[in-house]
């Protein structure tokens, strides 16, 4: 097997006294979908601001492409092509739609993804280009968000819990939508509460409890039990 | 005839406090930092023009090709080697830091070039006039500074809401984390958002030294006209600054019509009531 | 039996040390006119009326929030209420004290509606507005000498006391009192419901509004009580002075940048502070002054680094190196078994 793009070994975080994650060790390899799946404070979110950088680390707790990236900035990491569609869209409500993809690509990072072709994905959008972006609603958010992050051409891509507050039928086209998009050569992180929906698009599985990475493996190999094993710990 | 003469002095006068209010209106709704000593950073480009005018022996309106540079080039690096560590939810360390940095430029000014007052001298452009119908005479310099005033402020308007320096401005002002997110790194953007502030407080400080005459200790009094004009206005809107900023003109020369004690008093209760009857400023656009 | 073993203490052995030594100074310092000579008799009542600003200041912005940058309006408007009161309705200097604080605060009513619209920093700029309004207005008074200022008549300042030895100790002791009833005040408040409610707002303004504390009202009390008491202290001020003019009475630098920079050097927020800001202030002030602007260059950057490096001043320090408290507002959990 390659080196992995992505790792994480022995992550800690804390915020203050608090410590949320406990020794996570992470892979993600080039072209690979993971999913990580957890119920509310099992740690996912604060995996993802540790690895985009929002949350400081000891540098060689992650390491990216080879390099330890622990310590580095967020915009830093951005650079190096590590992307995010953040929980609750968090689009720029000063923006206007485009305005919100363009500045995703202001980096100028290389790759196939740019306005034109973000518009043939969702459609919807071009149509609705020059409103503020908070004007849309919930689904379309969600892919201005997803368009957001992919328009920076990243070679790894964050998603983090991308179902929360959507419509069942908004859920399914964003998740039809999402094998198009990783199609590319593009590793993914897709952190679910929805576990039907994580195993439907990710190759491997980290179950996460508590603040530690309670079972992994691949999708089609783990049992129902031993998921809601991991899941709720009982 | 005197009074229609007071308006419109008034109005052209409040060119040049707009001109005081958009540097502090631009860094406020980019990163809500209020420049305690911005209206000394003012006074320290008058000073600065003036040693260049007197260094270089050309035109003070010619200085402008090099205090606007250097007024830039120092809000920079003040943004990123001392203000943005203040940043962050308590407002404390920024005020005081700034209040700090008003004492340090009006002292340091003081030190070195007295307290006596200065003027710029900009030769035939100052007493030339225009005629208008209905007999009023409007100076040249008045105009241009009004004409520069709206200019500064269109292209300020321009790049805030046009360009891709704006789009980061807005971006990192909406939702700092996810500005950092999408590559943006946010002490940067600061950091060319106090250098646009002082390049435009560069032009300030240029056509306040050629106006009137001024000294170190005025910076604070600038500072208030320039405040007064963005919460008149309304919060975050820069056509709205330079309403507020005329505004503030005519009420200052109508009160000095009635009688020269009142000038400064005049604007201050017109920004007083507009607090009372509309806090959030005539046309307000952010909280 | 266990729940009577604990009680709620605010007292440590490290503050009743300083209560013990703050009265064994307290008596010194009554005492002066008899042990101090003129020049120090002065320079003390100095510190004891910068001490009560610093003090006011430190409840307004360390306590409430509100950063104000326009106490010289306070200051300069008890200046000149004593002075009318004086000399228009012949009210002796004594009683034109209180009096002064009192008209402080009424005037303060409706500054707070005006300027409360502004937010944080706006606020303070607000604040300077107000201070120059004060300036302008009282300029435009030529019974009080307009622009240039008045002095108060010599009998006037004659009927206060007979000797000059006399008067001078009592100005002392009105500006000693001054400090004491302001610490004393801010400590009541602090330790009252109201204290609560205020560190309550300071720690969070979002989660004290989900219980139930009225910000608005609170700030407002702190605000008008602060305008009356620093109003009190600047008729004291200027009967000291003797003189008073618009530019000296709004005077931002005296009465307001000083005062910052004590509570900031001392810390912010903390009862300690402003006294241990005031002493430094000082020790600066007569060693340095001689060098004139670059002794305020030297305060500004002195004012900034503190700022940065140690937001929370040298009292911070101190405390955050011992955990000593000498005003006891904090409560502690008391085991009485360890205790006895």
């Amino acid at each position: 097997m390659p080196d992995p793009l992505l790792s994480t070994k022995g992550l800690d975080a804390h915020y203050g006294d608090f410590q949320a994650l406990f020794g996570v060790d992470i892979n993600v390899h080039p072209g690979e979908v993971i999913a990580i799946i957890g119920s509310n404070g099992a740690g996912k979110t604060t995996l993802m601001r540790s690895i985009t950088g929002l949350l400081s680390n000891a540098p060689d707790m992650v390491t990216y492409r080879g390099d330890a990236v622990g310590g580095l900035r967020a915009d830093l990491i951005a650079r190096k092509g590590i992307a995010m569609v953040p929980e609750g869209r968090q689009l720029f409500q000063s923006l206007s739609v485009e305005e919100n993809l363009v500045i995703g690509g202001q980096m100028g990072r290389k790759g196939s993804w740019d306005l034109q072709k973000i518009f043939e994905l969702f459609p919807i959008l071009k149509e609705r280009r020059s409103v503020p972006a908070t004007a849309l609603s919930g689904g379309q958010q969600q892919m201005v968000a997803m368009g957001r992050a992919l328009m920076s051409n990243p070679d790894l891509i964050l998603f983090d819990e991308i179902s929360l507050g959507l419509a069942p039928i908004i859920i399914k086209s964003i998740y039809d939508a999402l094998p198009d998009i990783i199609g590319d050569g593009m590793s993914a992180i897709i952190v679910e509460q929805d576990i039907a929906k994580a195993l439907s698009v990710a190759r491997r599985v980290y179950c996460m409890q508590e603040g530690r990475i309670s079972l992994e493996g691949r999708s089609n190999e783990l049992s129902r039990e031993q998921i809601s094993a991991a899941y709720f710990g009982v | 005839m005197d009074w229609i003469n007071a308006i419109v002095q008034g109005v052209l006068l409040g060119g040049l406090y707009a001109l005081f209010a958009a540097g502090l209106s631009l860094i406020f709704g980019v990163m809500r930092l209020v420049n305690i000593a911005h209206g000394d950073f003012i006074v320290l480009a008058a000073f600065l023009g003036l040693s260049l005018t007197t260094a270089l022996g050309v035109n003070p309106l010619t200085v402008l090709l090099f205090v606007v540079p250097i007024m830039a080039g120092i809000g920079y690096v003040l943004q990123r080697g001392v203000l943005n560590q203040t940043l962050g939810d308590d407002i404390l360390p920024p005020l005081l830091v700034t209040f700090g940095l008003s004492i340090i430029i009006q002292n340091g000014l003081l030190e070195i070039y007295s307290a006596d007052p200065q003027k710029m001298n900009a030769g035939a452009l100052e007493t030339a006039s225009v005629a208008v119908p209905g007999g009023l005479h409007i100076g040249v310099l008045p105009l241009l500074m009004f004409v520069v005033a709206v200019a500064v402020i269109a292209g300020l308007q321009w790049i805030f809401y046009r360009s891709a320096l704006g789009r980061a401005f807005r971006a990192v002002s909406d939702k700092q984390d996810i500005a950092q997110l999408i590559g943006l790194n946010k002490a940067h953007v600061f950091g060319l958002a106090m250098a646009l502030s002082l390049a435009v407080v560069g032009i300030a400080g240029v056509f306040l030294g050629i106006r009137t005459s001024f000294d170190p200790s005025i910076g604070p009094g600038r500072l208030i006209f320039g405040f007064e004009a963005v919460i008149i206005g309304g919060l975050g809107n820069l056509w709205g600054t330079l309403i507020g900023g005329i505004i503030l003109g005519v009420s200052q020369n109508i009160g000095a019509q009635i009688n020269p004690g009142w000038q400064l008093l005049a604007g201050h209760i017109a920004f007083l009531i507009v607090l009372a009857v509309k806090p959030r400023g005539l046309f307000p656009r952010i909280d | 039996m266990s729940s009577s073993r604990y009680t709620i203490s605010r007292s440590s052995p490290a503050s009743r040390i300083a209560a013990t030594i703050g009265v064994i100074l307290l008596i010194a310092l009554v005492a002066a006119p008899w042990w101090a000579g003129r020049a120090d008799m002065r320079l003390l009542s100095e510190i004891f009326l910068y001490l009560s600003l610093a003090c006011l200041w430190n409840l307004l912005a360390g306590y409430a929030g509100l950063v104000s940058v326009g106490q010289q309006a306070f200051v300069g408007f008890g200046g000149y209420m004593l002075f009318a009161l004086a000399m228009f309705a012949g009210i002796s200097p004594l009683a034109a004290i209180p009096l002064a604080g009192l008209l402080g605060a009424l005037i303060a009513v409706p500054v707070a509606f005006l300027i409360f619209r502004l937010r944080g920093a706006y606020f303070a700029i607000g604040t300077w507005v107000i201070a120059e309004v004060f300036r302008l207005s009282f300029a435009q008074v030529s019974s009080l000498g307009g622009g240039s200022g008045t002095s108060i008549p010599v009998g006037i300042v004659r009927s206060m006391a007979s000797s000059r030895s006399m008067r001078e100790a009592t100005t002392y002791w009105l500006a000693l009192g001054m400090a004491v009833l302001v610490l004393v005040v801010i400590y009541l408040l602090l330790r009252s419901r109201n204290g609560l409610a205020l560190t309550a707002i300071r720690d969070s303004e979002l989660a004290s509004s989900s219980y139930g504390i009225d910000i608005w009202r609170h700030k407002f009390v702190v605000y008008v009580v602060t305008a009356g008491l620093t109003a009190s202290t600047g008729a004291l001020i200027f009967l000291q002075k003797l003189r008073i003019s618009p530019d000296a009475a709004f005077n931002v630098n005296d009465w307001t940048a000083f005062v910052i920079f004590i509570v900031v050097i001392g810390g912010i927020g903390t009862l300690e502070g402003p006294i241990i800001g005031v002493i430094v202030f000082f020790l600066l002030r007569e060693t340095l002054a001689d060098l004139g602007t670059t002794y305020l260059l030297i305060l500004g950057l002195v004012a900034i680094v503190v700022m940065l490096k140690a937001p929370k001043g040298i009292w911070g320090l101190i405390k955050a190196r011992y955990g000593i408290e000498l005003f006891p507002l904090s409560r502690r959990v008391v085991d009485q078994k360890s205790e006895n």
